[in-house]
Order: C-alpha cells, then structure tokens, then sequence
C-alpha cells in the first residue's frame, strides 16, 4: 500500500476512535462520577449511609466490571438498539462503551474520594454545612486531582476497549489493524496504525499527568 | 454557655459494647476558658465531639447559649453548629483553596453575599495575623500558621463558643505558646467561651480558667482551676506537680500565691518541730504562682504544727 492509499483510511479510522472516545467519555462521565460520588456517600460513615442502596450500587459496579468487553458489546445489543435505534456502526459503539467505562470509572472516582480525609469532611460539618455543600464544595473539589487521575486512566482503558468496535461496525483504529493490518496482509499499515494509537494515548496520559499535578495543591 | 448533662456514648462494636462518655456532666460558664484535661482514650474527644453533635450522644442532653442542641432537627442543627466555631489538631483545612478560600468557606455556608464575604475574610485574616497569606495555599503554610488559618475560618460565624480539639497537639512548643497566646486574646478581646481538649498539661496551666480532669468516659474533677488545686486529694494538682509516692506520714503542703511567707520557719520556731524537705515544686497557674511541698514532719508538737499550717490557709494533707 501506498501512503496515498493509507492516508485517507488511516483519518477516517482515526476520526472515527476519536467520535467514538470523546463520546463515551463525556456519558462515563455523566454517569460514573455519580455513581462513583454515591458509592461512598451511601457507605457506612458515609454522608447519607444506606446498607441496602450501598449493596445494589456495588453488585452493579461489579457486575460491569466482570464481563469481558467484547462480551459486553455483543451482550447489550438489543439495549444499543432501544438507545441508539441502530445496533452497527459509530454511535452504536458508543452505548457499550459507556457501559464498560462507567463502572470502573465510578471505582477510580470511589477511590479517590476516599482519599479525602475524615477529619475534613467533619469540620465541613460542624461548620454547619450540609449534605450536598459537602459534596459539591469538598469532596470533589478536594479530590479533584485524583479524579483527573481516574479519568485518564479511563480514557486509555476507552481508546483499547473502541479497539473492539469493529466487532459491530464501529470501525476506528483498531478495526483497521484487524481488517487491513491481519486478515490483508498490510504490514505496513498494521505499523502505523500501531504508532498512531501509541501517540494517542501518550498524549492523552501526558495531558491528564499535567493536569492532575497542577491541581495537586500539596 | 455551654450545659452537658448526663452525657453518655456507647459504641457498639461487632456485638461488644464500649462506653466512650459514662455519664458527663459539664458546665461552662461564659467568657471562660474551659479545659478538658485527659489521656488518649479517656473519652475528651468523644465529649468534644457530642457538644457539636458531631457524635450523636447515646442519652443525655447539651445545650449551648441556651439552646438545647440534642432537641434539634436536623436543618436548625446545622444553622446552631454555623454560631459554634471548631478548631482541629491537624487543621483540616481544604488542600485545594487559598487561604481566603478557606476562610470564605463557612460564610458560604451561611449565605453569605461575595462583597461580604470579602469583607469578613479581610477582617479575620487581619484579626489572626495572615493578611499577607490570603493567596497562599494550605500546602504552602507552616503549622501554625494553619491553625491560624483554622482559627480564622472559626471565627467567621461570630460564633459565641470555640471548641479546640486538640488545636495544638500537632505543633512545635514556640508555636503552641503562640496559637495560646491567641486564643487568649479572642477570649477577653471579643469575650469568647472557649471549650478546649488536651492531654497537655502545660496547655491548661497555660490558659484555663477551669478544668475538668478526665478518666475513663468520666470526669474525675472540675472546677475552677485555682480551687481545684488547693482541694485535698486532687489529680490535677498530682499531675501538675508530679511528686514521687508519699511514704506513710509525709506532709505534702500546697499554697497558692503566698509563697514569701516563712510559713516553715515559723513552724520550726513555734511547735519545735524537724522538718525535712523532700521535695517540691512552683508552678505558674493560671496567672497565679502554686507550690506544692513535700516534707517529713518529726518531733516536738507535730499536730499541733499541722493544724497552725492548716489555720494558715493552706492545704496540709499527710499520707496514711
């Protein structure tokens, strides 16, 4: 193959992983920082502890976190239909996505809540703060160059997992390797498209260690 | 200023039961300095903790500035707590706000509108001494000037009590002198009741009007501080003046503030009495110098010796 012939399959597959990871992002966001934030609130010493809310949240998380992506993706389809109304292609990709993510990102946003000292949580309270000050204007804040940390993490783990998409017609990156790379024989391209995912996630840990250091105030 | 009666705490532990507070009563009275006095374990920051309702008390009752605090509900509790100010042994200041930030933090709380915010935060940060810190981040500041930062932020709900949890535990001895140095100005210049906890001795001779002695999720002893010392048996004298163990029939005498008087000579002259010292100690209390003599008493009147000591207004107590 030649450049010219690479170059524009090589963009549109590039195009294609970015639509897919910006995407999936944002909604692991929107639904795992909440899930994350009521992981610990409803812990015992939590903010509002509540054993039985605890235990549902968790088994979800954990349920998530147990099945294989690849199985995942093949699993929710009817769901991607309901969502999405089509099961192939881009977007499609992005319900599964969000499925995988969400889970392990609300475990990394636990943990780095967590991090956030007791004593500190409780002086919020005896300055007569209530629930959702406390969440909104100290654990999140206080934590929030753990959270960044996590989310980083979460981005790579999201670049890999877009790998899969091929599998239903998302195509990206990693379905390019398979397709051109392996069952055609395009070393070459199987190379490059290597190098293009190597660069991109470097970039994206390079940016998030930056942003979390700054935001480290200690 | 601040009523605790009965007070109990029991934790429940995977089935065991642990008494943390055995039924504590306490009084502080307003535009005073109140010690809490105790080893780790003997319950103070439990007590501490239950008169904020930190700690929700298993039964008993607390009131502060006449407001019964155990009867409140949940949204009138948090408003009582923003009028009572808390400072922490290791500060438990926000990492990711500046120091204004910090300061500005329990005025938002409040409701506070951002001109009065910046009004107040000035005023207190010029009040303890950091007006030049504003921008400075928690990360970026020693350990006293944390807690200045923490008694700062306390202060911004004019509240009528201070609770010290332990406020200078954590620091160097220069810097505790000075964090108690003012905490002593806040207490007469803007007439502060101040609860503090500590098992520093030197904290209460330091600065406490009263004291309580704590042991064991009980209070042992409390009162004001001078009174306490001169009252036979107590512990908080035995502390501050750690004497080894009285053999049997040693006088230990405590006098306060009278210690030009030639009390010993006197009684040497007058019963014909021996007197060895065996030891003993001047402390400076409470504004107020208290010395505690330990001496073997032998020959001549030696009753009637003791009783001229005892007329003579001080505390004679002979080891049985």
């Amino acid at each position: 193959m030649t450049w010219e012939e690479m170059s524009p399959l090589l963009w549109e597959a590039t195009g294609q992983t970015a639509q897919m990871v910006v995407w999936s992002t944002l909604f692991t966001v929107l639904s795992g920082l909440p899930l994350g934030v009521a992981l610990v609130v409803t812990d015992r010493g939590g903010l509002l502890p509540s054993r039985p809310l605890n235990a549902v949240l968790g088994m979800i998380v954990n349920v998530g976190r147990s099945l294989p992506f690849i199985v995942l993706m093949i699993a929710v389809i009817p769901l991607t239909r309901l969502i999405v109304g089509t099961t192939i292609g881009t977007f499609a990709a992005v319900v599964p996505l969000t499925l995988g993510a969400a889970p392990f990102f609300a475990r990394l946003v636990e943990t780095a809540l967590r991090e956030v000292g007791r004593d500190t949580v409780q002086a919020a309270q005896a300055m007569g703060a209530g629930r959702w000050t406390i969440v909104g204007k100290v654990l999140l804040p206080e934590a929030r160059s753990g959270l960044v940390a996590g989310l980083t993490v979460t981005v790579v783990a999201l670049i890999s997992y877009s790998a899969m998409a091929g599998v239903i017609g998302g195509g990206g990156l990693g379905d390019l390797a398979i397709r051109y790379g392996y069952q055609r024989f395009e070393t070459t391209l199987m190379v490059v498209t290597v190098i293009v995912l190597i660069v991109l996630v470097q970039l994206v840990q390079t940016l998030g260690d930056a942003v979390a250091r700054r935001l480290a105030r200690r | 200023m601040i009523d605790v009666s009965d007070l109990r705490k029991v934790y429940r532990d995977r089935g065991r039961e642990v008494v943390a507070l055995g039924g504590v009563d306490l009084r502080v009275r307003q535009g005073e300095i109140f010690g809490v006095l105790g080893q780790s374990g003997a319950g103070k920051s439990t007590l501490l903790r239950c008169v904020n309702l930190l700690e929700r008390p298993t039964a008993g009752t607390v009131s502060v500035a006449g407001q019964e605090l155990t009867a409140l509900g949940e949204a009138e509790l948090r408003r009582a707590r923003q009028r009572i100010g808390m400072i922490h042994q290791h500060f438990a200041l926000l990492s990711s706000r500046t120091v204004a930030g910090n300061v500005a933090f329990p005025l938002e709380v409040m409701g506070a509108g951002r001109a009065e915010r910046g009004r107040r935060v000035a005023e207190l940060l010029e009040l303890v001494g950091l007006a030049d810190k504003a921008g400075a981040y928690p990360g970026q500041l020693s350990g006293g000037q944390k807690q200045r930062v923490g008694i700062a932020r306390a202060l911004a709900g004019n509240p009528s009590v201070l609770l010290s949890d332990e406020a200078t535990s954590a620091l160097d001895p220069g810097t505790t002198q000075s964090i108690l140095a003012l905490l002593k100005t806040l207490n007469r210049e803007l007439g502060l009741t101040v609860l503090l906890i500590t098992h520093e001795m030197h904290v209460v001779k330091g600065v406490c009007d009263s004291v309580a002695v704590m042991r064991d999720g009980l209070v042992e002893e409390s009162g004001g501080i001078t009174e306490l010392i001169a009252r036979p048996g107590s512990r908080l004298a035995a502390e501050l003046f750690p004497l080894p163990e009285p053999e049997p029939g040693n006088v230990t005498i405590t006098f306060t503030g009278r210690a030009d008087e030639p009390v010993v000579s006197e009684v040497v002259r007058k019963f014909d009495v021996d007197v060895s010292i065996l030891g003993g100690a001047l402390e400076e209390v409470a504004g107020v110098s208290v010395g505690r003599l330990r001496v073997r008493l032998d020959g001549g009147e030696r009753a009637a010796a003791l009783g001229y000591l005892a007329e003579r207004g001080l505390l004679v107590e002979v080891a049985a």
